[in-house]
């Protein structure tokens, strides 16, 4: 056998190997009880940059603020998965509470587990925690939801406001008004579930993204990465320009209404892996 | 002579510790016939003898404070119906003045908020507040269950009140939420008197006091808990105090200066009086009533009734519901040893 017979033979066998894996995509040659898993990595950039903690004040807002961020982290809950064909997975409620905190690399990649085997097209999720989970018994409230889980400025629970904080980022600008301490240091913690015995603002925030037109293949034996970019300039953007010199601290404030409003726009899919 | 006087001292003594142990008593929570049905879900946190000595240990420890300083009981001081005796505004952690008047720990089974503004809907839930509340106790809650955890002797009375000597913030809470729901004031003159017991007798002051009560105290000071728990602005002079009360909870301008309707129970042991203890006499808080309102828009409409602002009350009156609040007090619940740090 030559060498071109040698090629020919191996391109005949790709594309035999190709077909059949297409066939299988296509044809569901997954069984019906299949689960496989899935990841969704949060990736937390500044624009076209990669968010790096603890650096110099350098990142621009749309308000032409100078900014680092020192701490950045945010609640992801109630997760969905729906498939090409319209079919709804939804994981169960009490698997479905993550912390994604960017000082913790791991806690950046949300696994799933479980999950029929399918071809998803879309993911929802709310940023923050349901209300429910927030009025719940104690028992109720383990790991990350545990009121004690987070300490210092990971605190991300309102004792004296029964409540999670659902998003929490801060950081240092020279256009920050000083605290004081004299720190120029602007803080963002917005939460707000609606309230328990009177209406309250609602920060509740759930969001629908599409794969635009990828496909994530969860199989027994593909765990797809749903790729997750997640800017926060938008936090700073959108129907409300923040401004950190008038708006330094946003904490459980009507103000705070705009920077979650803004933030929802912060999560795109960017694309899917599936290998 | 000597030795003599010594074995009887230490006979004495030995008698003496024997006393509590063989008073022991089974902790059961029990509705008092007067009262409503609690709103505390007691079936998620079934009251035992365990749980609540495990909850008034920890609620007498100051290990829960950053420094090792305050335990709750330092500003809920059972003489003063679980309130800071003598302050307008308590001391915390480093001598610093908190930012409100200590509400008494009282009859909490029947409160569905905390705090003078309402902000916790939980009594679970309570603790953290002042535990982490960095004029308080300043700690993390994290580092505050991780001391318990650490401390070997909380191991076997978690086991005895859970069954396992695990230390989870939800078990720690749970065991604190059952002391306090132990503090039950149903024993006053007053309540004697409601019931028809012995000793629930009334002079005719008191008697006087009471109608004067029920007809201009009690539309908010309701019921046998003396309170209906709403939030209400009370026309205090806001000059000097800019604490926006409930509406730092609810953002809505309509709770302005709104604070909660404090019980009145044991009334004349709570001084000072109002959220930042403005009033250090029953006195002055009728005097507010009758004659130091300042209208408000968000004042209670029954503090302004045809237009007119405050409640009238003669001096006869003044002196007979304060003969009347004084029948509120409960000596039992006052003195009662299991309540005290043992």
């Amino acid at each position: 056998m030559n060498v071109k017979n040698i090629l020919t033979v191996m391109a005949l066998f790709s594309a035999t190997l190709f077909t059949f894996s297409c066939d299988k995509d296509d044809d569901g040659e997954f069984g019906p009880n299949d689960k496989g898993s899935i990841i969704l990595e949060f990736d937390n950039v500044v624009g076209s940059q990669n968010l790096q903690l603890n650096g110099p004040q350098t990142y621009t807002n749309a308000n032409g603020d100078q900014f680092n961020v020192t701490l950045l982290n945010y609640y992801i809950s109630n997760v969905k998965l729906k498939k090409g064909d319209g079919t709804v997975y939804t994981v169960p409620q009490d698997s479905s509470y993550f912390l994604v905190k960017e000082s913790v690399a791991a806690s950046r990649e949300i696994k799933l587990n479980n999950i029929p085997a399918g071809d998803y097209t879309e993911v929802t999720f709310t940023v923050g925690v349901d209300s429910a989970r927030n009025t719940m018994d104690l028992a109720k409230r383990t790991g990350i939801l545990d009121p004690a889980a987070n300490s210092g400025d990971d605190n991300m629970y309102w004792s004296w406001n029964s409540g999670y904080i659902f998003f929490k980022m801060e950081g240092l600008s020279p256009q920050a008004t000083a605290d004081a301490a004299g720190n120029k240091k602007f803080r963002y913690h917005i939460g707000g579930f609606g309230g328990m015995n009177s209406k309250t603002i609602n920060n509740i925030k759930t969001i629908t993204r599409t794969f635009g037109g990828e496909k994530a293949t969860v199989r027994s034996s593909i765990t797809p990465q749903l790729h997750i970019v997640v800017d926060i300039l938008k936090a700073f953007e959108g129907s409300s320009k923040v401004s950190i010199g008038s708006n330094t601290t946003v904490m459980f404030a009507p103000y705070s209404v705009n920077i979650a409003n803004n933030y929802v726009e912060m999560f795109q899919v960017h694309h899917v892996h599936n290998d | 002579m000597k030795p003599m006087l010594n074995l009887i001292l230490i006979i004495a003594a030995l008698l003496w510790s024997c006393q509590p142990e063989a008073e022991q008593e089974n902790i059961q929570f029990v509705k008092p016939a007067n009262f409503p049905e609690p709103v505390y879900d007691l079936k998620k946190n079934p009251i035992s003898t365990a749980g609540f000595e495990l909850g008034r240990t920890l609620f007498y420890d100051p290990i829960l404070s950053r420094d090792g300083s305050i335990s709750c009981g330092s500003c809920h001081q059972q003489s003063a119906a679980f309130t800071h005796h003598g302050h307008d505004l308590s001391h915390g952690i480093d001598d610093q003045l908190g930012e409100r008047n200590s509400p008494p720990i009282m009859n909490l089974a029947w409160h569905n908020t905390f705090f003078w503004d309402g902000g916790v809907h939980d009594l679970d839930l309570q603790p953290i507040a002042p535990i982490e509340n960095p004029l308080e106790m300043d700690e993390d809650l994290k580092k505050a269950v991780e001391k318990v955890r650490n401390s070997s002797k909380y191991a076997p009375m978690f086991k005895e009140t859970f069954g396992s000597t695990e230390v989870t913030t939800d078990r720690m809470l749970k065991a604190m939420s059952q002391f306090m729901l132990m503090c039950i004031s149903a024993d006053s003159r007053y309540d004697k008197y409601v019931r028809k017991e012995a000793g629930g007798e009334f002079n005719s002051s008191e008697l006087a006091g009471m109608q004067v009560f029920q007809q201009k105290c009690a539309s908010c000071h309701k019921g046998e808990l003396f309170s209906d728990f709403s939030f209400r602005n009370n026309g205090l002079s806001h000059e000097f105090n800019k604490d926006r009360g409930r509406y730092r909870i609810t953002l809505n301008e309509e709770d302005d200066y709104k604070f909660k309707v404090p019980s009145l129970r044991n009334v004349a042991n709570t001084g000072p009086y109002m959220h930042d203890g403005r009033f250090y006499t029953l006195d002055e808080v009728l005097t507010h009533y009758t004659l130091g309102l300042k209208d408000q828009p968000t004042l209670d409409p029954l503090l302004k009734q045809n237009g007119k602002l405050g409640i009238e009350l003669s001096n006869e009156e003044k002196e007979q519901i304060k003969a009347f609040l004084k029948t509120l007090s409960d000596d039992t619940f006052l003195r009662d040893r299991k309540l005290s740090e043992q």
